[in-house]
């Protein structure tokens, strides 16, 4: 144990000579080369950025990701959308991005510095981003803020998602062709309405094809968590469940039903090469179009505020890579989902739905609101288990 | 041959200077580390050493980093001293916030300043209480403070998502697992309009006067002292062991409690599963290297401030890895710690005689 | 039935790698040497064995290459703490925050990365590795307590002082028993990374190198109860997914804390006595030995 006699002077030498070892950089204020902005004088927070000086250079973009660009999921789709919309605007746009932001009290200091570094549009990809956002925002009415996944906006914070829960429908389909014990396994991650709102569609996918099929569901607590998503995947399959489901971030779980030899879908993006012989199809989203739609916006002056919930009519998400182990039938009845999703033909939330414990939430015919499906916080009849809301 | 002697008395000027030394070596490792990732190091080094502190703004959030760090570490310094090792702040930083949101949730927008303080008290009564479970186990059961005090972390953890998740969710919040956002009664006043410092900053420092006074001015402080360097002379002394068990913990989980009431109520303005942001782990840091002395844990948390601040400033101006601020904070330690031990011990450079056959 | 025995067979590949851990740990403490470092080196194990794994595509490779840099940064812990007597919590400790950083900063630009799965596994067929570390469990007490070795090994956690006395290298003994529990600690790392989920991801350990430091003590330092503690432990953890999975009436976030409660109700049990650990802890654990001028 680090310890002296004569604790007073001691520390107080200490002190003083830390003290004066901060004191010498501070003082010393070279501008380096690099790092631009630190020239600059401190900027009041609330300087209004004039709109004109940005046609002076490229549009300068930052994206917020909450998980590295490598996880293969959630973020990674994110940053595939990013490069392609800056070689889409090859020249007109310049691009950053920071990852592993936290959600919560860190956000807002890097999305302030995001917007001290000169970007006028910026993205943050997780619902966590909120809060932080909207205090931004309201100190900077001269940039623009994307926020995805979120449900306030404001003038200039319009929020923007991707409907997932379409890819989960048409997984469950093929789910509800492909499983033999009529058991099906979903890992789930953290309990927001997205994640109760796939784990529902999934089922409701799966029943279409056989109305007896059961889901059972597993909570991570994580978006990603590999070993834990592995053992809970595991759990599942040692309850009976064949086909797996996920909408955590890693492929974990395609890789314990590939050992298993049993099936899974992959999530957020193409995860055919984790599992090849387990692999069903992978719900994948593409933020392109709506990122592109984004910049266009902004570039062209015409950016409004708004909520916009994309889904497969706009290519936001699709089951790509379906396996050939598929029946063709099976594949056959996808395209054809798919077009009526497309041309609006086909609702996957329409009644009659009932819930767990049996309450019509959707009467015939009846079909769902945005509002309704944002806030879902019930599980359809057939998922088995207990919803984590405490109660 | 190159032995390591005891000294006769730890060496002063090395005591002094080896924070520092620890602090050159980590740099100078980071230089290369800079290098070597094909980065300029004079700007990699500005990012962590200058940036944070160039103006008004970047104080502020300085500060809102310094308040949980300098508060914990205050705590676990006592703990340390003591022999008593608290893993656990993270979760009594938890319990903090989860105490302190239970009072914000009750505010009214005619609320005083009688509930911010009702809230701050609570959040150290959180922390206290959590820490005292690690006390009570370890008094009656003899079970190792480190591992009920880590263990209960997760636990912190899960019981944050339970509430969160449950009872405390915002039925306004299209059931995102979150609370209220708390109104503006229950928000730590700020310290300047336009930044995010708050009074707690001030806390921290008056936290730390007060740990000064105790430990060395105090007689409860000199008896943790014994207590922590030599358990047989403080049993001689008719020191309680008891309470030289119960009062850093006490103390240390309060601290952290009302770290976590400031986050929750500061910055945060609401309860969700991130608040709790690893603080009470990085503080461990914060109180070895601030050598386990109020005035030493106070530098080192603005310089681990420094460094989480200059960490995430080189990963979104420079493209430097994020992980690269716990690869610093753990060469800080490791550099400390081998620079401590000359503290007590000199390299002496001896003479080996050849050693005669032994006649068997 | 048959989900119980699946569930069992889950437990214990859930408890394989906390148990080599344990048993590392067990080879440490009976030295005399706590290191709190478990967490920090089976991260850097776990991302050495990745990456080995990914260029080599050797899993037994990949393996030992996992333990051999977890050894690698025990020896440097070992010389700190026996040679230059720098206090073993406090270096513990900086490990496991020096292990988690550089692990994570190593492992950037392997988080996209996979191995290849190995086939499907039967009722009762595990990993080889799973069978090693029962095997280990038998010999490391046999190694302890049937053998000389063992012997003086226990003899230097007991009181160094006699044991130097007796003419033994205390210290050279302590740091080979450091480097070689370091490594299976290590080998415990791999494993999650090599073959339980063959991905990187930072953090992946998630607390496991301190559930085993906590292992030995209930196993109050002997293997054959470190296995029992492994697998208790593993059960819990795959119990509270299946309860979950057939919607049992409790709040998920309890049946998730279940394990880490779990964990401290068994310390409190065996730690009460206190007689009885003083019986089983090596005597001077944690404290740093001087060999005289």
């Amino acid at each position: 144990m680090p310890r002296f006699l004569d604790h007073t002077v001691v520390h107080s030498c200490t002190a003083s000579l830390l003290a004066l070892a901060f004191m010498l950089p501070a003082c010393s204020k070279k501008p380096s080369g690099d790092a631009a902005p630190s020239a600059a004088p401190a900027p009041p927070a609330a300087e209004p950025k004039a709109v004109e000086a940005k046609a002076a250079g490229p549009l300068k973009i930052a994206f917020a990701y909450v998980g590295p660009v490598g996880d293969a999921g959630w973020t990674f789709a994110h940053d595939k959308a990013r490069k392609e919309a800056e070689a889409a605007f090859a020249g007109k746009v310049k691009t950053s991005f920071v990852e592993n932001v936290p959600e919560a009290a860190d956000a807002e200091r890097v999305i302030r510095d995001m917007v001290d570094q000169g970007n006028t549009l910026i993205f943050g990809t997780t619902f966590g981003y909120m809060e932080p956002m909207l205090k931004v925002a309201s100190d900077n009415p001269n940039v623009h803020f994307e926020h995805a996944t979120g449900y306030k906006t404001a003038a200039n914070l319009r929020t923007y998602d991707s409907r997932t829960y379409e890819g989960a429908y048409l997984a469950g389909v093929v789910a509800g062709a492909m499983t033999k014990s009529k058991v099906l396994g979903v890992v789930g991650s953290i309990p927001i309405p997205e994640v109760i709102r796939n784990i529902d569609s999934f089922t409701l996918g799966a029943q279409s094809m056989n109305p007896d099929i059961k889901t059972k569901v597993v909570w991570v607590g994580k978006w990603f968590d590999p070993p834990k998503e592995g053992e809970a995947a595991k759990a599942l399959l040692d309850q009976g469940a064949d086909v797996l489901m996920q909408n955590t971030d890693s492929s974990a779980v395609l890789q314990t039903a590939e050992k298993a030899g049993k099936f899974a879908f992959g999530w957020d993006s193409d995860m055919t090469k984790y599992g090849p012989n387990a692999h069903l199809a992978s719900a994948v989203i593409n933020w392109a179009p709506y990122y592109q739609k984004a910049i266009k916006d902004a570039l062209e002056g015409s950016w409004k505020t708004g909520q916009v919930w994309w889904g497969v009519k706009d290519g936001a998400i699709d089951l790509v890579s379906i396996s050939d182990k598929v029946p063709a039938a099976t594949k056959t009845k996808i395209e054809e989902l798919k077009k009526g999703l497309k041309d609006g033909s086909f609702t996957i939330w329409k009644g009659p739905i009932k819930d767990q414990s049996g309450k019509e939430v959707l009467k015939a015919d009846e079909k769902a609101e945005d509002k309704m499906m944002l806030g879902i916080n019930f599980y359809v009849k057939g998922v088995e288990g207990k919803l984590p809301s405490g109660k | 041959m190159i032995k390591l002697e005891p000294r006769a008395e730890p060496s002063r000027w090395l005591a002094v200077l080896s924070p520092l030394f620890a602090l050159s070596l980590t740099v100078a490792l980071g230089v290369l580390l800079f290098v070597l990732l094909d980065k300029d190091p004079l700007s990699c080094l500005q990012m962590f050493f200058v940036e944070p502190i160039k103006n008004a703004r970047a104080i502020a959030e300085l500060s809102i980093k310094v308040t949980p760090l300098l508060l914990i570490g205050l705590g676990l310094s006592l703990c340390f001293r003591s022999n008593v090792w608290n893993i656990g702040a993270e979760g009594q930083f938890i319990l903090g916030s989860i105490f302190a949101t239970w009072v914000a949730l009750g505010a009214t927008p005619e609320s005083g300043t009688g509930l911010l303080i009702a809230l701050l008290v609570a959040g150290a009564l959180g922390g206290a209480l959590w820490a005292g479970v690690t006390a009570l186990l370890r008094d009656r059961f003899n079970a190792s403070e480190i591992l009920v005090s880590l263990m209960l972390v997760y636990v912190a953890e899960q019981l944050l998502a339970y509430l969160v998740n449950g009872p405390w969710k915002d039925p306004n919040g299209y059931n995102f697992p979150q609370t209220i956002t708390f109104l503006s009664t229950a928000r730590i006043p700020r310290l300047l309009e336009g930044s995010r410092a708050n009074i707690g900053v001030l806390l921290a420092l008056v936290s730390a006067v007060g740990c000064w006074i105790f430990l060395h001015k105090s007689f409860a402080g000199y008896r943790l002292d014994v207590a922590g360097l030599s358990p047989p002379a403080a049993r001689y002394a008719g020191f309680s062991a008891r309470s030289a068990l119960w009062l850093p913990l006490l103390v240390s989980g309060a601290l952290a409690g009302l770290a976590g009431a400031l986050e929750v109520a500061g910055p945060d303005g609401q309860l969700t599963t991130h608040v709790p942001l690893g603080y009470g782990f990085a503080a461990i840091i914060v109180a070895f290297v601030g050598r386990l002395d109020p005035i030493g844990v106070t530098f080192s948390s603005v310089l681990m401030s420094m460094f989480f601040i200059g960490g995430e400033l080189s990963q979104s101006r420079l493209g430097l890895p994020k992980s690269i601020t716990g690869v610093f904070q753990g060469l800080l330690l490791f550099s400390l710690l081998t620079c401590d031990t000359f503290v007590k011990n000199k390299l002496r450079f001896v003479a080996v005689l050849p050693r005669k056959a032994a006649a068997k | 039935m048959n989900e119980l025995i699946l569930l069992f067979g889950s437990s214990i590949d859930s408890g394989t790698p906390l148990l080599l851990a344990a048993l590392g740990l067990i080879i440490n403490e009976r030295s005399g040497v706590i290191n709190l470092g478990a967490e920090g080196l089976m991260l850097i194990a776990a991302i050495t064995g990745f990456a080995s794994a990914l260029a080599t595509n050797n899993d037994a490779l990949a393996l030992l290459a996992g333990a051999a840099a977890a050894a690698v940064f025990s020896a440097f812990f070992g010389f700190l703490v026996i040679w230059l007597n720098a206090n073993q919590y406090a270096t513990g400790l900086a490990l496991s925050l020096f292990g988690s950083g550089f692990s994570a900063f190593v492992g950037i630009r392997y988080t996209q990365e996979s191995l290849a799965v190995a086939g499907h596994h039967g009722l009762l067929s595990h990993h080889y590795l799973v069978y090693v570390a029962a095997l280990l469990t038998v010999g490391l007490s046999w190694f302890l307590f049937r053998s000389k070795a063992g012997l003086v090994l226990r003899a230097i956690g007991e009181s160094p002082e006699s044991a130097q006395a007796l003419g033994y290298p205390v210290r050279s003994i302590r740091l080979a028993a450091v480097v070689t529990g370091g490594a299976l600690v290590g080998l415990a790392g791999a494993f999650v990374s090599v073959v339980s989920t063959p991905l990187w991801v930072e953090g992946m350990i998630a607390g496991k190198g301190w559930i085993a430091l906590a292992l030995t003590t209930f196993a109050t330092w002997r293997p054959a109860r470190a296995l029992l503690g492994a697998y208790l432990f593993g059960f819990v953890t795959m119990l509270q997914l299946h309860l979950q999975g057939r919607g049992v009436n409790l709040p998920v976030e309890l049946l998730t804390a279940l394990p880490y409660l779990a964990t401290i109700f068994v310390l409190v049990l065996i730690s009460r006595n206190p007689r009885w650990i003083a019986a089983n802890m090596p005597t001077s654990l944690g404290k740093p030995f001087y060999p005289g001028a």
